[in-house]
């Protein structure tokens, strides 16, 4: 085992910036009090509240009365698609979203399925890309809504989101975008893009886990998600999780607030890991689109080898990174998002998944590509596969 | 790599390779296929998902690495198909013995050495050793004799045993406890399982129709002469010496003596028509010897849970063996291994082919 931590698994979550911590401290403790109440500590957790909803609104230009708190991202999925669809079935029963949607969207419309909605699951091109052209074409007139991620988790491809909200616009259909990974990372203005309803999650962003937020156009129609309080003026009761709120109110300012800067030194991490990569290690293959991309995100398939193995070699080496077909204790399924992106069953399963943040340095990607390499090589002489195709080869 | 089960056996095993000073990294296979009810998949053996969080937690306790490990493919080929095929050719297959073979000591051991580690370790109860005048790796049972798992482990090379370790073969079953409680295990634990671990309420008949495209047809009961006497469920439901279950009363104790898959006959006989005085045994393994030459006496075990007997290894020109028992021996049954051991050395073995 090695001393050494990097850690290059940011899609999958980040650690709380200190400002932010700093942030919330005092409202486990001194301003304990409940949001609801009318006396001074209560009144201070409100105040805190609505400063928190003001930035979040600032940060994807929307108003702060269309911003709702949840507990986490996939809340906030579950809650606009289940919300839409129950709110207006009297208009129609039809959904449309892609192939490549994040488990929190894909089984939230798999479940309406089982309630009677219709779903149409968009193909993406070799890159993980849906057009417009796509979402117009699918649209009926019991369409109701359109769900469509704005960054893939796995593979960091952006969707010409702006292009699919005009679309909606245009027909009248409701346009909803699972953004947990996009914001605090590229920019986002809701008006200009035409989003109705957009999903967020805090601890994606140097926030707190176990709190996130729906924005909610003013006018949509949508049913309550949790009911009990007047919390959330009514659409989502239990007591705030004060502090939490806080914390993405904090961390989503700091992360917007410098993002061009941020992006610059990801971008140059992430390009630098792309083309050391490719010069390095033979049959590999890049997953995702070229350029149009998380600035973090490196995605790469490597031939003859069993994701699982490298991802526990880079542990050992002291890498935290993550795979196409992560085996925790479930799912040992490939990742459906690399086979919809053609991507055969074998290569799928060889996937590996680096995405920087702003802690990473260039002596932590000295290591990886030090480290790398040797790994790789290492599984692929244990491949017969590789074996016969390296004979073949020289 | 160490397998780990959450299981006293495997977390023993742990605490004990760090004590030797090994660097140990914890695994559980997961290898479960889609077709497993999910109640067997949460609760059921030694991969299941609850054996995943205990053995998570053991690991976390003892402060070594833990990973889940996918070997789906290699077990749905090498055990589950393996399981279906024997059964739908009339033989009674052991599930534990191709998983010990495929899955634990061949697909795990490559995934280890692939990642650079040196030894795989299991909580089995046998004991491996080398032999400076043999030059050789022997298996021994372990200590524990009411726990031995040698009979499940016959297959295993001298390359394999080499690299394996199984370090709680050579301690008792007491000092197994003491440990388990140091390290603050619940010693009562979770119950052995001798169930076949992916078939739900051991209905294996059940698993295998709902799990194959052959028509599992009825067929005739006939005696050792050929008379019918009833109809059968499907030859998928019986093995060799089975009593109970066979839905017909003969006003005497009838036993599956054999299964005729060619016409799809399930033979009974009475109580004497069960024994046999010899086997032959096929796809042999030798371990303390490099081959064998000529015929060897040993002590032979015909089943896990069989008592040894006192035969006559003899070796025949196709590489297979023939078993002459001293004794008759009860329900020789085809698919099952015979495993043949020197005092308490495991010679070898094989699979029964038929009796004679």
């Amino acid at each position: 085992m090695t001393e050494r931590m990097i850690y290059l698994d940011h899609a999958a979550t980040t650690p709380v910036k200190k400002e932010v911590l700093e942030a919330m401290l005092p409202y486990f403790t001194e301003k304990f009090g409940n949001a609801s109440s009318i006396y001074t500590i209560g009144r201070e957790s409100k105040k805190a509240l609505e400063e928190a909803r003001d930035k979040v609104a600032a940060a994807i230009g929307a108003q702060s009365k269309e911003i709702f708190f949840t507990a986490s991202g996939t809340e906030a999925d579950n809650w606009a698609i289940k919300g839409v669809a129950y709110s207006n079935r009297t208009k129609g029963n039809h959904i449309i979203t892609t192939a490549i949607e994040h488990h929190a969207v894909l089984h939230a419309c798999q479940y309406l399925e089982s309630e009677g909605f219709e779903v149409t699951y968009l193909p993406v091109d070799k890159n993980g890309l849906v057009s417009a052209e796509q979402v117009a074409a699918a649209i009926k007139p019991e369409t109701i809504l359109i769900t469509i991620m704005f960054a893939n988790n796995e593979i960091g491809t952006i969707q010409p989101i702006a292009e699919i909200g005009k679309v909606a616009r245009e027909k009248g259909v409701y346009f909803h975008t699972d953004a947990v990974q996009a914001v605090g990372n590229i920019p986002i203005d809701v008006s200009d893009m035409n989003i109705d309803l957009l999903s967020l999650s805090s601890h994606k962003f140097y926030g707190p886990k176990g709190v996130g937020a729906l924005y909610i156009r003013k006018g949509v129609k949508i049913t309550s998600f949790l009911h009990g309080g007047a919390q959330e003026r009514g659409r989502r009761a239990s007591t705030e999780n004060v502090a939490g709120i806080v914390g993405l109110g904090k961390a989503i300012e700091i992360a917007c607030g410098n993002l061009e800067d941020k992006n610059r030194k990801l971008i140059a991490m992430r390009e630098r890991t792309i083309e050391e990569i490719m010069k390095k290690i033979p049959f590999v293959k890049l997953n995702g689109h070229r350029t149009q991309r998380l600035p973090g995100n490196v995605n790469f398939s490597f031939e003859f080898i069993e994701g699982e193995s490298l991802l526990l070699m880079l542990d050992m080496k002291g890498i935290a990174a993550s795979s196409g077909s992560a085996c925790t204790s479930g799912s040992l399924d490939p990742s459906h998002v690399l086979l919809a992106i053609g991507l055969p069953h074998e290569i799928a399963h060889g996937s590996l998944r680096l995405t920087f943040g702003e802690e990473n340095t260039d002596e932590d990607i000295d290591y990886l590509m030090e480290v790398l390499p040797m790994i790789v090589q290492r599984l692929r002489e244990m491949s017969p596969l590789y074996e016969a195709v390296a004979k073949n080869n020289t | 790599m160490l397998g780990m089960s959450g299981g006293v056996d495997s977390s023993v095993a742990a605490a004990i390779l760090l004590e030797q000073g090994f660097e140990v990294i914890g695994v559980t296979m997961q290898i479960w296929p889609d077709i497993v009810e999910d109640k067997q998949k949460s609760e059921g053996g030694c991969c299941s998902l609850s054996a995943v969080d205990d053995a998570r937690r053991v690991a976390d306790k003892l402060g070594i690495p833990y990973y889940v490990l996918n070997f789906k493919d290699v077990f749905r080929e090498k055990v589950i198909d393996y399981f279906k095929d024997e059964y739908l050719k009339g033989r009674t297959p052991n599930p534990c013995i191709a998983c010990n073979r495929h899955v634990k000591f061949d697909a795990m051991l490559k995934k280890a050495s692939s990642m650079g580690l040196d030894y795989v370790g299991t909580g089995h109860y046998a004991q491996i050793g080398y032999d400076e005048k043999l030059k050789r790796y022997l298996l021994r049972k372990s200590v524990t004799a009411t726990k031995d798992q040698t009979y499940a482990l016959y297959n295993l090379n001298q390359e394999q045993l080499s690299r394996i370790l199984m370090p709680i073969g050579s301690y008792t079953k007491d000092k197994v406890r003491e440990i388990a409680g140091k390290i603050g295990l619940c010693v009562a634990g979770k119950p052995d399982s001798q169930e076949i671990c992916f078939v739900e309420d051991n209905d294996y008949g059940r698993f295998i129709r709902e799990n194959t495209d052959y028509e599992i047809a009825p067929g005739d009961f006939v005696d050792t002469r050929g008379n019918i006497l009833g109809r059968h469920k499907g030859i998928v439901h019986y093995t060799v010496g089975q009593r109970k279950g066979l839905g017909i009363s003969f006003g005497k104790p009838m036993y599956v003596v054999e299964i005729d898959v060619q016409r799809n006959r399930v033979v009974l006989g009475d109580d004497s028509e069960v024994f046999s005085n010899a086997l032959i045994a096929e796809d042999i393994n030798f371990i303390s010897i490099d081959s064998l030459k000529e015929p060897q006496r040993v002590k032979a075990k015909i089943r896990y849970s069989a008592k040894e007997a006192d035969a006559e290894v003899i070796p025949l020109e196709d590489g297979c063996v023939q078993v002459v028992f001293d004794a008759p021996q009860r329900a020789v049954t085809p698919g099952q291994s015979v495993v043949f051991y020197d005092g308490d050395i495991v010679v070898g073995g094989g699979v029964i082919k038929n009796p004679i």
